[in-house]
């Protein structure tokens, strides 16, 4: 699975990187987290609000600090487990 | 019933009569500099705290259905002077820190959006918000409140559409107008995760603006017991014509929440300062700070910022004067 953490680079952006990176290893699923901090990349993937987060494709949240356990659920959603 | 609901649910009078009645249990005169003083800082911290909760949940549960992605498609089906109207009120009601401008500012310009419909959405977004206007309500009546939103308003619809005018589409970042945006549709909620997000937004406001809650309150309790009205009235009130230019600039600098410049703005205002010179360093206070136009320097270049600015602190001043003329009416 491939996770986008996006964001600017703000505190808020911090905290959903480090919550994320902790779902993934929580989870045990295989994957990347990739943090994007380029305003013109976020654009082309159609994000306005950050921090985003996307898992492969989909954009599954913006403008949120998620909590490590909500992540959790999502990827877990996403991979139809 | 409408001063029922003005003094005891708005501005909790009853809460300033169990302040003051706590006080007294405990030995403490009010009709003291300090007992008055700590009988300020009590109540005013209290109230704010509890207005600030409730505002904070109620506003982004409603700002969660305003995603920045719903109100592009909004503002893009109107023209002219219309979609700078529309562009102003949705600023009020669409969720957005300073952080996340760029992508906003990419997503308006590549779907489109004039530059100047973007600008009256950057202009009210800070200075008029749902909060404000109940917060205002609270403290300096509903009268005040309306006119404000209505003046903010009328910064932001004016402020974008002079943009347009003055052409400025080259003062904007390459970078910005070379983006490729897709649209999207933006994330589905569910009730759930409208309710979580708005707790979210509670809380994380609450850490963030608490500080400069007691920051205000604490001088606000310093002015409205310390400071001699003459002073006050000298340099805000009555007799200097430039009190409004001079709250501005200070104003502009200073970087605080609504919530946290509103008890000094409460407590001068008692003082003898004008309300129009007392709301003008509110909205400098609120609308202009460093961190966003950090951020907003980054999409745009120099000269369109510095004419964002002008437009801002000119709006501002020609609002205060209003408002002292109006004051009479108003309060």
């Amino acid at each position: 699975m491939r996770v986008r953490v996006l964001g600017g680079g703000c505190k808020k952006c911090e905290a959903l990187l480090k919550a994320t990176k902790e779902a993934l290893a929580n989870t045990g699923l295989k994957g990347e987290v990739e943090y994007i901090t380029d305003f013109s990349e976020m654009a082309s993937l159609g994000i306005m609000t950050t921090p985003a987060l996307m898992l492969d494709d989909e954009i599954v949240s913006t403008g949120r600090v998620l909590k490590t356990s909500d992540i959790e659920s999502l990827m877990i959603a996403h991979q139809g487990l | 019933m409408g001063t029922f609901i003005q003094n005891e649910i708005l501005a909790m009078h009853w809460l300033n009569r169990l302040v003051a009645f706590l006080l007294q249990t405990i030995g403490i005169n009010i009709k003291t500099k300090i007992g008055g003083s700590l009988q300020f800082f009590f109540y005013d911290v209290i109230k704010i705290t509890i207005l600030l909760c409730l505002l904070i949940f109620l506003i982004s549960y409603i700002q969660s259905y305003f995603p920045p992605e719903r109100s592009r498609k909004i503002m893009g089906r109107f023209h002219g002077i219309f979609a700078n109207m529309i562009g102003a009120l949705l600023g009020t009601v669409t969720p957005f820190c300073s952080c996340s401008s760029i992508p906003l500012f990419i997503g308006f310009t590549s779907a489109g959006l004039p530059l100047g419909v973007t600008f009256s959405f950057l202009i009210s977004s800070p200075m008029v918000d749902l909060g404000s206007l109940i917060l205002l309500m609270g403290i300096f009546g509903y009268r005040v409140a309306i006119v404000y939103v209505i003046m903010g308003l009328l910064i932001a619809i004016i402020g974008g559409s002079l943009i347009e005018k003055l052409k400025l589409d080259d003062e904007v970042e390459d970078f910005i107008k070379n983006a490729r945006a897709v649209e999207t549709r933006g994330v589905t909620l569910t009730k759930k995760d409208r309710l979580d997000y708005a707790y979210e937004q509670m809380s994380s406001t609450f850490k963030k603006v608490f500080p400069y809650i007691l920051l205000g309150v604490g001088i606000g309790a310093i002015i409205h017991n310390w400071i001699p009205e003459d002073m006050i009235e000298t340099i805000l009130g009555n007799k200097n014509p430039f009190g409004v230019v001079l709250a501005t600039i200070v104003g502009v600098p200073m970087y605080a929440d609504i919530f946290g410049s509103i008890p000094v703005a409460e407590a001068l205002l008692s003082k003898g300062a004008l309300l129009g010179t007392v709301l003008s360093f509110m909205m400098a206070v609120t609308t202009l700070s460093l961190p966003s136009l950090i951020m907003l320097r980054k999409a745009i270049k120099p000269k369109l910022l510095g004419i964002f600015i002008a437009i801002c602190v000119v709006g501002i001043i020609v609002v205060g004067y209003l408002f002292n003329i109006l004051q009479p009416l108003l309060i």
